[in-house]
């Protein structure tokens, strides 16, 4: 099994490796910068569980856990 | 001939407060054709050219899945303008520089305007300008739009870039060689260029950006190019071979591209300070805002500050200041005019009842619509808003809506008519339109009196708690209705929430004080017309009869003859005797209405929400259990007409707004009807 940004605690690194998932939110997430080879950093997740906050090309990025779920992060 | 320079850059790079900078107060506010997007296009000022800013919605690239990015890309390909002004935020150059990596791809004259520049120099960075124009080709000019730096060389620079396209040096850019792309992908793009470009005619698009979309496959470029089905069976095999080539899909192979070249040109030409990597003002904020424990309370303390400012002291100060000024003051000096001029009877009633009664109910909401937006502005202006939504997204998606959908909400219980116009913060349409049907189940400020008449009345014991679970009926309609239309009328794909969390701002007075304006300044314009033409209808309904005769007898008027029709739809619900009816039918005008109409036709004359005698003749047609259903339908059953007008102007749409009214009356009567049958089968009355 990849591992998966949603495997991430808050303050830990990755870089990605794939984006998968189709549609909106995936060319969303391509065209914030989440794209293979760069770096994340799992900032916090909110308060009632869901969003999380990454750190990814200088600049703080949101979006939900099943979104995270499609970011396939290097082992 | 005038020069058109259109603005496009990510939401947050101080585009706004460039245009406003650029323009002053000469702009101008309309609607994208056939769309709520909002277009403003001003005249700079400070030129001896006749220069038209046109501001193209925030945007964070050129793909085909948002309204904003289609219309923006639109414009660019359809309308070309003579110069493209990509506002770049330079303290979050790599993002920013993936819109310009497409803006260039458009083959039109493009200047970068590399703004916030004060914030990279208080960071000690340096970004080295001559480095960046040569790598992406076009003139880069430093600005601080919130400072007024380099906005006057940027419009100068722009316009000679314009002047150098007139004159036809640049005819049709070619776009760049060298562009961001592996040579593999270029390969490609060269070939689907190729063999599309004849297809595509003088007036189309570049064909090289063309290409690109095709290869991405692109719905709108494809559908706009119309190109053959053999022509595009080629694509679609040079794709395929691409895509197996890179053992990945054409829309990750491009933006992965893009973002390889932008990290290679920021790393040449961006030196960060040394000492960065410790935590900025703005995480510091962060780490309150945003905290675990602390985020919710705070975030209900900022929501019942807002709450209280615009619908508390000062925002009914206002009310009460403009409808004394109009009410009294206007009116009674209008009546004495008339008199003196020997109007006739029907035509004082006219001004002074109908015209100067139905400006009033419009007037009133402006100073509060105005404060609303003010504190709506800092909140998003600031960066506050995105964490709001960021704090409430899990618990609104629930009903369907995103975190942003939370503010209307609130306000709706001060009044409908300003929360319906906050939806307009929401970027998704579905989420907007949902918003907008919910937000006048909260309970506004309008229909208390009925229901402090009617717990008087009937409750008098529990008014307090009685008129509470009114409030709280209103929050579970809402929530119910939420999930039902979700998984019915407004059903499709849950609306994506990634969403960036921009650093804190001071927000600019100015910026403050032109987006209240603009907002009051619309609702003056638009809601107003068709307020004050149905507040003529309503009181022309209400003072006539079917063979235009003037009538003293309410039961007598249009209103009393339909009331007395519509009545028996009323009767499964406790209350269908015509009054009631009538009552209603003039709750349109404003639910408070209810009250005076109640008073008129039981033979007291317009009474205040306490008096004793309406609540004693009450008693003869309601019971505890009917009064309780009528206030249910007062809560639920279509807003007042400036709320309609609100629901009109933000919908743009007669079917949506229709619909949204339909879905609220028959809500209303099916939630009164189960109230008073249940409550009978219960035993109650």
């Amino acid at each position: 099994m990849e591992k998966t940004l949603k495997d991430l605690k808050p303050g830990e690194k990755a870089v990605v490796a794939k984006v998968t998932g189709e549609g909106a939110v995936r060319r969303r997430l391509l065209d914030m910068g989440v794209t293979k080879g760069a770096e994340i950093l799992v900032r916090k997740v909110a308060p009632l569980g869901d969003p999380i906050e990454v750190n990814v090309r200088g600049y703080e990025l949101t979006f939900r856990k099943a979104d995270a779920e499609n970011i396939i992060i290097e082992a | 001939m005038a020069f058109r320079f259109a603005l496009v850059g990510n939401p947050n790079s101080g585009k706004t407060t460039m245009f406003n900078e650029m323009t002053g107060s000469t702009q101008y506010v309309g609607n994208w054709p056939g769309v709520t997007v909002e277009k403003k296009e001003g005249k700079a000022r400070k030129t001896k050219e006749d220069i038209r800013i046109i501001d193209l919605p925030g945007i964070y690239s050129l793909s085909p899945y948002s309204l904003e990015e289609i219309i923006a890309r639109d414009y660019i390909i359809d309308e070309k303008p003579d110069v493209v002004i990509n506002i770049v935020d330079a303290s979050n150059i790599e993002r920013n520089l993936y819109l310009t990596t497409q803006l260039l791809e458009l083959g039109v004259p493009v200047v970068v305007a590399l703004n916030m520049m004060d914030t990279v120099e208080s960071k000690g960075d340096q970004i080295d300008l001559k480095l960046l124009e040569k790598a992406l080709g076009v003139p880069v000019i430093p600005t601080s739009a919130n400072k007024n730096r380099g906005i006057k060389e940027l419009l100068e620079k722009a316009l000679q870039v314009a002047q150098t396209a007139a004159a036809g040096a640049a005819a049709k850019t070619e776009g760049r060689s060298d562009g961001p792309y592996d040579k593999n992908v270029e390969a490609g793009i060269s070939s689907v260029r190729d063999c599309m470009t004849p297809f595509i005619g003088e007036k189309g698009p570049n064909p090289r950006w063309a290409a690109i979309k095709l290869l991405e496959n692109d719905e709108k470029v494809i559908e706009k190019l119309k190109l053959s089905d053999a022509l595009m069976e080629e694509v679609k095999a040079y794709r395929s071979k691409m895509e197996k080539d890179f053992d990945s899909d054409m829309e990750t192979i491009m933006a992965d591209n893009r973002y390889n070249y932008i990290s290679g040109v920021v790393g040449k030409a961006v030196r960060k300070n040394a000492a960065g990597g410790s935590l900025t003002l703005s995480d510091k904020i962060d780490i309150v805002v945003t905290n675990r424990i602390l985020a919710i309370p705070l975030f209900l303390a900022v929501m019942y500050a807002v709450f209280q400012i615009t619908f508390g002291a000062i925002g009914s100060f206002t009310i009460d200041y403009i409808d004394v000024l109009i009410n009294e003051t206007l009116a009674g000096a209008a009546s004495g005019w008339l008199e003196a001029a020997g109007a006739a009877e029907w035509l004082q009633e006219l001004v002074v009842n109908g015209i100067i009664a139905g400006l009033g109910s419009i007037m009133v909401f402006v100073p509060q619509i105005m404060i609303m937006f003010f504190f709506i502005s800092i909140l998003e202006d600031s960066g506050y808003m995105a964490r709001a939504a960021f704090v409430m997204d899990r618990l609104l998606r629930k009903l369907g809506l995103s975190g942003k959908s939370f503010i209307p909400m609130l306000m709706g219980f001060g009044c409908s008519v300003p929360a319906v116009m906050g939806t307009r913060t929401l970027e998704n349409e579905k989420d907007r339109r949902l918003t907008i049907i919910l937000t006048p189940f909260m309970s506004c400020g309008a229909r208390l009196p009925v229901y402090a008449l009617f717990t008087a009345a009937f409750f008098a014991e529990n008014q307090s708690l009685v008129i509470f679970s009114i409030y709280i009926l209103g929050i579970v309609v809402a929530i119910l209705s939420g999930i039902i239309l979700k998984n019915t009328i407004l059903k499709g794909e849950a609306a994506p929430f990634v969403m960036e969390l921009p650093p804190y701002r001071i927000p600019t007075a100015k910026g403050l004080l032109i987006h209240m304006w603009d907002r009051g300044k619309g609702f003056i314009k638009k809601a107003g017309t068709v307020i004050f033409a149905a507040s003529v209808i309503i009181w022309f309904c209400q003072s006539f009869s079917f063979s235009l005769q003037m009538v003293e007898e309410a039961s007598e008027s249009i209103f009393g003859i339909i009331g007395g029709a519509i009545a028996p739809i009323f009767a499964p619900l406790g209350f269908g005797d015509w009054k009631s009816a009538v009552a209603l039918l003039t709750g349109l005008v404003a639910k408070e209405a209810v009250v005076a109409t109640m008073g008129i036709l039981h033979g007291l004359g317009a009474v205040a929400e306490d008096s004793v005698e309406l609540a004693v003749s009450l008693q003869n047609y309601f019971t505890p259990l009917s009064a309780y259903a009528f206030m249910a339908f007062t809560l639920l059953y279509v807003p007042c007409i400036a709320a309609f007008a609100a629901i009109k102007r933000e919908m743009n749409s007669w079917k949506w707004t229709l619909f949204a009214v339909a879905y609220q009356t028959g809500t209303a009567w099916i939630v009164a009807f189960i109230i008073y049958q249940v409550g009978r089968l219960l035993g109650l009355n």
